[in-house]
């Protein structure tokens, strides 16, 4: 209560001291204002990173395990070893999802391009997906319009496809898809189902984009090997590291590695992306941290200046309070609480203009400055007055009543 | 026990190679409900004194006794607080805050002293009142004269009821008219029982004390009961709240 009081008087005089400053108050505060901007714009960048990241992963699936040949992130060294891998097999995968006890549903997925083209429209290099007829559960696929493939489409390596939403748009824009027959790279496949809108990836891939076909149709017409992933979704996301041993020891048997010998395939999940990801992230949050430490202390060594000559024009002003019975706490407090003003004044400025920028950002990365992020920067404003603003008023408190009111 | 009692108390500064004895062993006690004058020629150690006695300055030597209490022995923040609640300052300057009106002025020691708004507000009314200015409340110091300035300032000192005023110089920046008006003020102050100091070297100022200190190269030179008189041809134009009750026969 009786601080709250101190507070607010020391506001009253702060605010009054600034009012009758206006100018040179806000010129040193551009240090700070450049500091917040910074500091915003950078945590509302990396906020969109992580956003769109978490997004995107998403769409992997947590509970899946991906059976490739190489692992996601293979060192130089390491490639050099594992590059002469053999291939994984439809086969294997027929065999792995006979075998698992652990495993819900396995698909089997390759990846391609091929130009797509109906009538007089097409469209280049379109991303071709090759999968089998679980890979809609294994993917988490949703349809707006028809069906996924069937086993027996797959079975029979028919010419059917699965497209998604962008092509659906732009080569039937007025039509039902279902039941055309688009030609993707060497046969017309007709479409059976349209996927539902799912954005890009953070790579930046346009996952709208895409046509999936019948495994057993993409190693006909457009890899005669693909490079086959073994998708496998896990019953139970708590038992990941069992189904990986059990899908180990089927796969090292199907392949014939003996004993001894290092595995020659790789079991990826989307947990070892998320904790590549955090790594970067972290570095980069630290670099970021780094420069907008650097220009907040640039703007503190402002407020700092000005809150020294600050003390020195009122040095008379500090006698007389002292004269009439302030405590060091309380000058200590009035030139703080005037320091903090400053930085947040120029903290508010900051993100005043901080805001239309992050729309530039907003536009590559579907990032918006946020209520914590502005509330942080305010923070981070308010501690840096209290900071540069320390010595200053440390100094005005502790000066000799008498010397202070013999100034001028 | 003496309100105040000072003993062998001195004051040198060191400037560079010389040493500058501003006060050089003064002892003297002053009774509660005293008006004293100190007096005596520039560069004397008046306010040397009167900063000692404000306990605005350690002496380099001596025994400062403030209601018995040895204020050698105080830290800063006692320090502060004897200031707030014990002395009142008036300053030939005024010292208002030019940013503040005049009860925000005057409330200021209560700020400090802890008291709460709505009391601290009440008080300032009644000392401003006392000072007569209960009309300019409002007033910022530039939209005062320097009469109702130094008023203010009074106002200021006497607002947490303290136990001495302490004054330097308080009419040198004023003519010698609302000069008169002050000192009537402390006057009337005296008489309600406040012990008052002043230091002047006007000799008209000095006889409105009972008791005058003169000084002279940092030492009491003499000590003089003084039979303060008012001349009838200046009667001070006092404000009605200052002017003795009328006598009724
Ligand atoms: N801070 C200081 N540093 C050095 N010398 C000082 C200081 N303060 C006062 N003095 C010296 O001490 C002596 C006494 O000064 P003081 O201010 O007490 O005089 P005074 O009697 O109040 O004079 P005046 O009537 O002019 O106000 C002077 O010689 C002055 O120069
Ligand atoms: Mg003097």
């Amino acid at each position: 209560m009786r601080y709250a009081d101190e507070i607010r008087e020391a506001v009253v005089i702060a605010v009054g001291a600034l009012r009758s400053n206006k100018l040179r108050a806000g010129l040193t505060t551009l240090g700070i204002v450049i500091g917040i901007v910074t500091v915003t714009l950078m945590a509302t960048a990396i906020d969109g990173l992580n956003r769109a990241f978490q997004r995107s992963i998403s769409m992997i699936g947590a509970d899946v395990l991906f059976i490739q040949r190489f692992s996601w992130f293979t060192g130089r060294e390491e490639w050099a070893k594992t590059r002469n891998r053999r291939e994984l097999t439809l086969a294997q995968a027929r065999e792995v999802a006979r075998l698992s006890t652990l495993a819900r549903a396995v698909g089997v997925e390759a990846h391609g391009s091929a130009d797509v083209r109906y009538g007089n429209r097409s469209a280049r290099a379109v991303w071709v997906v090759g999968n089998s007829e679980d890979s809609a559960l294994v993917r988490g696929v949703s349809l707006t319009e028809g069906r996924w493939l069937s086993a027996a489409e797959v079975q029979g390596a028919r010419p059917v496809c699965v497209i998604g939403s962008d092509l659906a748009a732009r080569f039937f824009p007025l039509e039902s898809s279902l039941g055309k027959r688009i030609r993707v790279g060497r046969s017309l496949c007709e479409v059976v189902g349209v996927l539902e809108k799912q954005g890009q990836f953070f790579t930046g891939a346009n996952l709208d984009n895409q046509v999936v076909i019948p495994i057993t149709r993409f190693t006909t017409d457009l890899v005669r090997w693909p490079d086959v992933t073994i998708a496998v979704k896990v019953w139970d996301t708590t038992r990941m590291e069992a189904a990986k041993d059990e899908l180990t020891g089927i796969l090292r048997q199907l392949r014939r590695v003996p004993p001894g010998m290092p595995d020659d395939f790789a079991i990826n999940q989307q947990e070892m992306l998320v904790r590549n990801f955090n790594q970067i992230g972290g570095s980069l949050a630290l670099v970021g941290l780094f420069i907008t430490g650097l220009s907040l202390f640039v703007g503190g060594i402002g407020v700092m200046n000005i809150m020294y000559v600050s003390v020195a024009e009122r040095t008379r002003e500090i006698g007389v309070r002292k004269a009439i019975g302030a405590k060091r706490r309380n000058i200590l407090t009035q030139f703080l609480v005037e320091a903090v003003f400053i930085s947040l004044g120029a903290g508010l400025v900051g993100l005043a203009v901080a805001w239309p920028m992050t729309w530039v950002i907003d536009y590559f990365l579907a990032a918006r400055m946020s209520i914590p992020t502005a509330l942080a920067a305010l923070l981070v404003a308010a501690v840096t007055g209290i900071v540069s603003g320390f010595l200053p008023a440390w100094r005005a408190a502790r000066l000799n009543p008498v010397d202070a009111l013999r100034s001028e | 026990m003496s309100l105040i009692r000072i003993t062998g108390l001195s004051r040198h500064y060191v400037m560079g190679t010389e040493v500058i004895h501003a006060l050089r062993g003064v002892s003297v006690a002053i009774e509660r409900g005293e008006y004293i004058a100190i007096m005596g020629p520039s560069g004397s150690g008046k306010s040397t004194l009167m900063n000692l006695l404000g306990c605005l300055d350690t002496p380099s030597q001596g025994v400062y006794e403030l209601n018995g209490l040895n204020v050698a022995d105080m830290d800063d923040n006692q320090l502060a607080e004897i200031r707030n609640r014990e002395i009142g300052f008036v300053f030939q300057s005024f010292n208002l805050m030019a940013r503040s009106d005049a009860l925000h002025n005057v409330e200021l020691p209560l700020v400090y002293a802890g008291v709460p708004p709505a009391e601290r507000r009440e008080r300032a009314l009644e000392a401003l009142r006392q000072v007569a200015l209960a009309d300019r409340v409002h007033h910022r110091p530039n939209e005062l004269s320097g009469g109702q300035r130094q008023r203010v300032a009074v106002a200021r000192a006497l607002v947490n009821r303290p136990s001495i005023i302490l004054a330097d110089e308080p009419t040198g920046n004023l003519d010698s008219r609302t000069g008169t008006e002050i000192l009537a003020l402390f006057d009337q102050l005296s008489r309600n029982g406040n012990t008052i100091i002043v230091v002047t070297h006007e000799e008209d100022v000095a006889q409105h004390a009972r008791r005058i200190l003169r000084i002279r190269d940092g030492l009491i030179a003499a000590d003089e009961v003084n039979q303060p008189h008012h001349r009838a041809e200046a009667p001070p134009r006092l404000p009605p709240v200052l002017t003795p009750p009328p006598i009724i026969s």
